[in-house]
């Protein structure tokens, strides 16, 4: 930032830089956000840095999906409900969350933290595929969906995931990437449609 | 003179920048306006009516607003899918190679018609190359003579005497060749470059691609000319285009396990 308050103190810059760090949050914000925190009471300030501080020593990677939880294994891979054959591919942790609210998906995950990148320098070493791949010639699966996002990153995990898989004698299957619910078809790309028509069901 | 407040042109998507929450900064290589950005709002929301016609290598025919900092993507509607290219692992690594090199060679808002079209013809011509390794060569060759780096092949870079079909070197600190006797100066650092590969070479950078890609050219010859090419790049640019670390790694993987 250019201009520095003139009654902003060390406490309040360093706060403002902070907050500046996050995704999403330009230096604006990042003053506005510091400026609220000024005025709330002792006790929500409190809170909020317990929260913080407790996201990083209370939370740990799932040794089995490296999925996002307090206890080791997570509680999706101890629910003996679900079917440890199968295996969902996702990129994040936020993924999961996203089809556990839909709730029919009964498989295990696998969380890459990440999707391959090879213009931004991220490559297969640099996501969780040696642990999967250790996973799956383990045994005991017999399907892996890949659930990566229709995007070029995601598109290039997905395609180099199949050629990494496809030695050992899985099934493989890709999430439908037909068009997104809510989409009117005129405005759908071509990737798209193409897809949708590819991967039609019987109706 | 005034700016129209929205504007319509073709153009590539060769980069992208996530923006906050769903938004994202797309850079364009367009024909008339060369490189430029725009935002895109809530692009990546699968309800977003933009997202498919702006992901990267998109050819598109997109409308822009003018803004005070950036200008805002309005509308977009696919020109070129290129499905060939996104539905291969291969194929799609080398074109973001292609779209990576573009935008590392191009200056902001500089208009080069040539340019695009090299970068268009090149990633459609990439399904069909019989050899591709061949027509990353092409297209290097003739993006560096675009952006004002081309080679010196002919004569030697210190002495400006015509080369003898010997061994000679390419000097990627010189900008092109050097021959034996300057090269025993010592003043530049050279990697011994064949009669065969200069002749290549020279091939390459001054033909079309109809005539060079009828001529079968040895796989190692091409190898030879990709390591001088790359190391000209590394000098030009100062770093890595960080696409080509994993065009070698896919590379070495399929020749490890046995296929080509
Ligand atoms: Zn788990
Ligand atoms: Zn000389």
């Amino acid at each position: 930032m250019e201009k520095t308050l003139p009654q902003a103190t060390d406490a309040v810059n360093r706060l403002i830089q902070e907050f500046s760090k996050l995704p999403g949050v330009g230096p604006k914000s990042a003053q506005r956000l510091t400026y609220y925190m000024l005025r709330a009471s002792v006790e929500q300030t409190q809170a909020l840095a317990d929260a913080l501080l407790s996201l990083k020593q209370k939370t740990q990677l799932c040794s089995c999906c490296f999925n996002i939880t307090d206890t080791d294994v997570c509680q999706i891979c101890r629910n003996p409900q679900r079917n440890p054959a199968l295996v969902l591919i996702v990129e994040q942790p936020q993924d999961i969350l996203a089809l556990e609210h839909m709730g029919i998906y009964k498989g295990r995950y696998h969380v890459l933290h990440g999707a391959i990148s090879p213009t931004e320098g991220v490559g297969s070493g640099d996501i969780r595929l040696k642990e999967l791949i250790a996973r799956l010639s383990g045994g005991g699966i017999t399907e892996v969906i890949i659930g990566t996002n229709p995007t070029v990153e995601g598109e290039t995990t997905a395609m180099y995931l199949k050629r990494l898989i496809t030695p050992l004698g899985l099934r493989i299957t890709r999430l439908a990437r037909g068009l997104p619910f809510g989409t009117e078809l005129e405005y759908a790309d071509d990737v798209t449609l193409s897809r949708a028509i590819e991967g039609r069901q019987e109706f | 003179m005034t700016k129209p407040r929205t504007y319509q042109t073709p153009a590539i998507v060769i980069k992208k920048t996530k923006l906050g929450e769903a938004d994202r900064i797309l850079t364009f290589y367009t024909p008339e306006l060369g490189k430029i950005q725009g935002v895109a709002k809530a692009v990546r929301k699968p309800k977003s009516k933009l997202s498919g016609h702006l992901e990267m290598l998109s050819y598109s025919l997109v409308t822009l607003a003018r803004g005070k900092n950036i200008d805002t993507v309005i509308g977009s509607q696919t020109l070129k899918p290129f499905l060939a290219i996104k539905n291969d692992l291969d194929l799609l690594s080398c074109a973001l190679y292609i779209t990576e090199m573009v935008n590392q060679f191009t200056p902001p808002e500089t208009e080069d018609p040539q340019i695009f079209n090299l970068l268009a013809f090149t990633l459609e011509q990439l399904p069909e190359a019989a050899d591709r390794e061949l027509l990353l060569r092409y297209f290097e060759l003739h993006l560096l003579r675009q952006a004002g780096y081309r080679p010196e092949l002919e004569k030697c870079v210190m002495c400006r005497k015509t080369l003898e079909t010997v061994t000679n070197s390419f000097a990627p600190s010189a900008g092109g060749m050097l021959c034996p006797s300057c090269q025993r100066l010592g003043r530049h650092y050279g990697y011994l470059l064949s009669p065969d590969g200069l002749g290549v070479m020279r091939f390459i950078q001054g033909g079309d691609w109809e005539s060079i890609s009828v001529v079968p050219v040895d796989c190692s010859t091409i190898a030879e000319i990709e390591r001088l090419i790359r190391s000209y790049i590394r000098h030009l640019l100062e770093k890595e285009i960080k696409s080509a670390l994993w065009l070698d790694s896919l590379k070495l993987e399929s020749s490890q396990s046995g296929k080509v």
